[in-house]
């Protein structure tokens, strides 16, 4: 197993709570989860519909829809700066430039009637003012990098042009090019084919490697976590059930919940 | 609308696809081959699974064997019935033998309608017995039954579908499947939108309903973890095609296509961890370095 | 916020109430007949404005008739013409619109084409023409407010229905052996009936309207029918001297179409399984 250094964590989030006042009664969905990402590991957070890991990852970029969302409790520290207190102005600065996101549905987070280099090049002009043609260029880069074939003519066509796996791509191409220190990829290939995932999976891995890059990946297929992670958090009705590394939470499972999972788990068995 | 279709020859396979070719023609006259020349038979009391990714054909494909769409060439044979040449009651009233539960359980069902009339529509549909207000007692006593079989207790059937979750939609789907007392039931991707938990205690129900009713089952699926489990015998199919069929063990174990086994190596392994951190350490290659 | 909500739709509610009892109990509630003319007494004000007199609570119109009682005779024809008109446009509108969406090809095209070339004619226009063929009275003005409207119910309703139709239940029902007709009543359209609701609440504002304009270009209704259409375009003409000949029949133009919409919103509402749920 690699091992951390004692270093202060990139992403910590602390005791967060995150409600939802809805006209039917305010839902808990996050009861103080507290969690931390350390520099160039990939961290999975795992549960089911409901567990309360995606209101606790929108969390980070304050994206939950407010209202109904409201922040009772908790810091979300990115390098020691909470995130929770920072007001809207410069928590957009932190969006796309410091921690970006990549959604599970890329048909959706696709701006239909916007070009797909544009799409790409946004975060460059928002946060760097590049110029218009700097961040064509970079875009067209940041395409290529995350092994779009004939970049510059997918930068001029729109998302119905691509496939599912290509759009996905777009979505990690628009999350890099900005240099994030932390990507949360959220259910980041569950829309995808087996093979794509595999794809998406591998280059996730690969950029991480080359860019020293935070990786949080959401996700309820521990096949996937097994695949990619270095250390793992179980995520249960708002609160963390389970954490530790991926050997550890596989072999060692504490919570009777997790061993369910695991079980659960659909397997391939060798056969021959 | 009761139309009595004929007992059929002994000893047909339940279904035959016979040559079965479907060709969609989009905007600007551009042609697609959807399905392509598929060929397969399925045995009564068996699962057939068909394996493929998006594109494949498969959502096609159980279309065409459902009888919702017209193959451009080709035939499929229900029970030794020729689809095609069925008049649209004679069609209507075999429909009775053949259901479908599909994937999404959240567009699966009218929202504006109960649990009961959901379920009760194919027992209204071939039944004359079951229409009209008198019939009601005996209709909602069906459905209570027919939820009780699949796990949910009967009287939640005065409720809507938004009332549920996930999986226990799923469970009125199948139980409405059920309604018409079919022989084949074709499952699109019954568990693949539910959690993973879920997602088992689903197979395990319709694993039971199968041995309880007899059923022969056509399983889609892109899941092969899920497909081991289930099916009996696989088809993969890519690009319309049908690049490999075989008993389960024998296609998973020893695939003979290199895209069957592309199709094996891409399922993420839960064990996988171990390859990889020890392959890491091994090569030290730069997929695991942490800090500076 | 829903208290709020049902306050407001109660009130609309109340205010459709009256209004039906307005009109049906006319003869009972107006303090004189409509048409009798005082010409001594023209252009008087409402009570409250200096030479008002309670005989006539809200004046005279400039023939010396009293306006209370216009506008409680105006609402027969005004409701009539305006449910009638809806009425008509939505159930020709939603067959149209039903059968062209779910069945698609040649049926569907020329629906549509059809639809296209009316919505190309302004409506007014097409209703003048029709008028001026079939002849004016209160049954013609229905038929052609009801004709020149089903456009815009055959349209959404098609639009709905192209979406509905992919919808998995729509392909569950196909595969279970239901047969077409009942695939429209049964899933299609219920799940359309809001959106033709919807519609409805602003045709019906719309035909009254209409149904004033006519009668302002006096091929409407007979003369010496009373409608809040042809007191508006009466009294226009006095706005500046005597506001009120005009100002009433006008405000209760606007309160009915006004209780219509947000009964319309209430009831879409109420019909939804999702959103009455405790």
């Amino acid at each position: 197993m690699t091992t951390h250094a004692p270093q202060a964590p990139v992403l910590e989030i602390r005791d967060l709570h995150v409600d939802f006042r809805l006209a039917t009664g305010p839902v808990h969905a996050v009861r103080g989860v507290s969690l931390a990402a350390h520099a160039g590991e990939t961290l999975a957070v795992v549960g089911e519909s409901g567990s309360g890991k995606s209101a606790t990852m929108l969390a980070v970029l304050r994206l939950n829809p407010e209202p109904p969302c409201v922040y009772p409790g908790g810091e979300i520290l990115l390098d020691g700066r909470d995130l929770l207190a920072l007001p809207e102005k410069r928590l957009r600065e932190v969006r796309g430039n410091d921690v970006a996101m990549v959604f599970q549905d890329p048909m959706t987070s696709l701006d239909p009637l916007q070009r797909v280099g544009n799409q790409v090049a946004e975060v460059l002009r928002t946060h760097r003012g590049a110029s218009r043609a700097g961040a064509r260029a970079e875009a067209v880069r940041a395409l290529d990098e995350v092994g779009i074939p004939d970049p510059e003519l997918r930068a001029r066509q729109y998302p119905h042009e691509l496939s599912g796996g290509l759009r996905q791509r777009v979505m990690i191409a628009t999350a890099l090019v900005g240099r994030p220190r932390v990507l949360i990829a959220d259910e980041p290939t569950t829309a995808l084919d087996v093979t794509v995932q595999r794809q998406i999976l591998d280059l996730l891995a690969d950029l991480r490697a080359r860019h020293g890059m935070t990786v949080v990946l959401v996700t309820h297929d521990l096949g996937v976590v097994a695949e990619t992670a270095d250390r793992v958090v179980v995520m249960n009705s708002g609160r963390v059930v389970e954490h530790g590394t991926v050997a550890e939470v596989f072999e060692t499972p504490r919570e009777q919940y997790t061993r369910d999972l695991l079980a659960a788990t659909p397997r391939l068995e060798p056969t021959s | 609308m009761t139309t009595a279709v004929p007992k059929t020859l002994a000893k047909r396979p339940m279904l035959e696809l016979d040559g079965l070719s479907k060709e969609f023609t989009g905007p600007g006259a551009t042609r697609t081959l959807a399905v392509d020349d598929v060929t397969l038979t399925v045995e009564d009391g068996e699962t057939l699974a068909l394996v493929g990714e998006s594109g494949s054909g498969k959502t096609t494909l159980t279309r065409l064997l459902l009888g919702l769409l017209d193959p451009t060439a080709g035939t499929v044979r229900f029970e030794g019935h020729d689809l095609a040449v069925l008049s649209a009651a004679e069609l209507r009233a075999l429909r009775a033998g053949m259901q479908v539960v599909l994937q999404d359980p959240y567009s699966s069902m009218n929202p504006r309608m109960r649990v009961t009339d959901i379920v009760a529509e194919p027992l209204v549909t071939h039944d004359v017995t079951y229409r009209g207000r008198r019939a009601r007692a005996r209709l909602r006593e069906r459905v209570g039954e027919l939820l009780e079989s699949v796990g949910l207790p009967a009287r939640l059937q005065d409720r809507y579908p938004h009332e549920f979750s996930g999986g226990q939609r799923q469970r009125i789907s199948i139980a409405r499947a059920l309604a018409s007392s079919p022989r084949l039931v074709v499952l699109d991707e019954p568990t693949s939108a539910l959690d993973v938990s879920v997602q088992s205690q689903v197979l395990d129900l319709l694993v039971e309903l199968q041995r309880q009713h007899g059923l022969t089952y056509v399983f889609v699926s892109h899941n092969l973890a899920v497909v081991q489990r289930i099916a009996d015998r696989v088809a993969v199919l890519r690009r319309g095609r049908v690049v490999e069929c075989g008993e389960t063990a024998a296609v998973l174990g020893a695939p003979r296509h290199p895209y069957t086994r592309e199709l094996l190596a891409a399922v993420p392994r839960p064990d996988a961890y171990r390859t990889r951190t020890g392959s890491r350490t091994g090569t030290g290659n730069g997929g695991g370095t942490t800090g500076e | 916020m829903t208290v709020v909500r049902n306050r407001l739709a109660l009130a609309a509610l109340g205010v459709l109430a009256l209004l039906v009892i307005a009109a049906v109990f006319a003869p009972l509630l107006a303090p004189d007949d409509p048409a009798e003319q005082q010409l001594l007494a023209r252009l008087t004000p409402p009570v409250w404005e200096g030479g008002g007199s309670l005989a006539h609570p809200l004046g005279t119109d400039q023939l010396g008739r009293d306006v209370l009682s216009r506008v409680i005779y105006g609402s027969r024809v005004s409701l009539l013409v305006g449910i009638g008109a809806a009425l008509l446009a939505g159930v020709v509108g939603a067959v149209c619109g039903l059968f062209a969406g779910f069945r698609g090809g040649w049926p569907d095209r020329i629906l549509m084409r059809f639809a296209d070339i009316q919505l190309a004619f302004p409506s007014l226009l097409l209703a003048l023409a029709i008028v001026g063929f079939l002849g004016s009275g209160l049954w013609n003005v229905v038929l052609v407010l009801g004709f020149t409207g089903w456009v815009a119910y055959a349209r959404v309703v098609r639009s709905e229905v192209l979406s509905l139709r992919t919808r998995d239940y729509v392909t569950q029902a196909r595969a279970t052996g239901v047969t077409d007709l009942t695939i429209m009543r049964r899933h299609l359209l219920p799940n359309v009936l809001p959106h033709l609701a919807t519609i409805a609440t602003l045709h019906i504002a719309a035909a009254i309207v209409a149904e004033a304009s006519l009668s302002y270009l006096g091929l409407g209704v007979p003369k010496e029918t009373v409608t809040w259409g042809s007191m508006l375009a009466d009294g226009q003409l006095y706005l500046g001297t005597s506001w009120w000949v005009a100002v009433f029949p006008g405000l209760a133009l606007m309160l009915t179409s006004l209780a219509i919409n947000i009964t319309g919103d209430a009831l879409r509402d109420v019909t939804d399984p999702k959103a009455y749920r405790r």
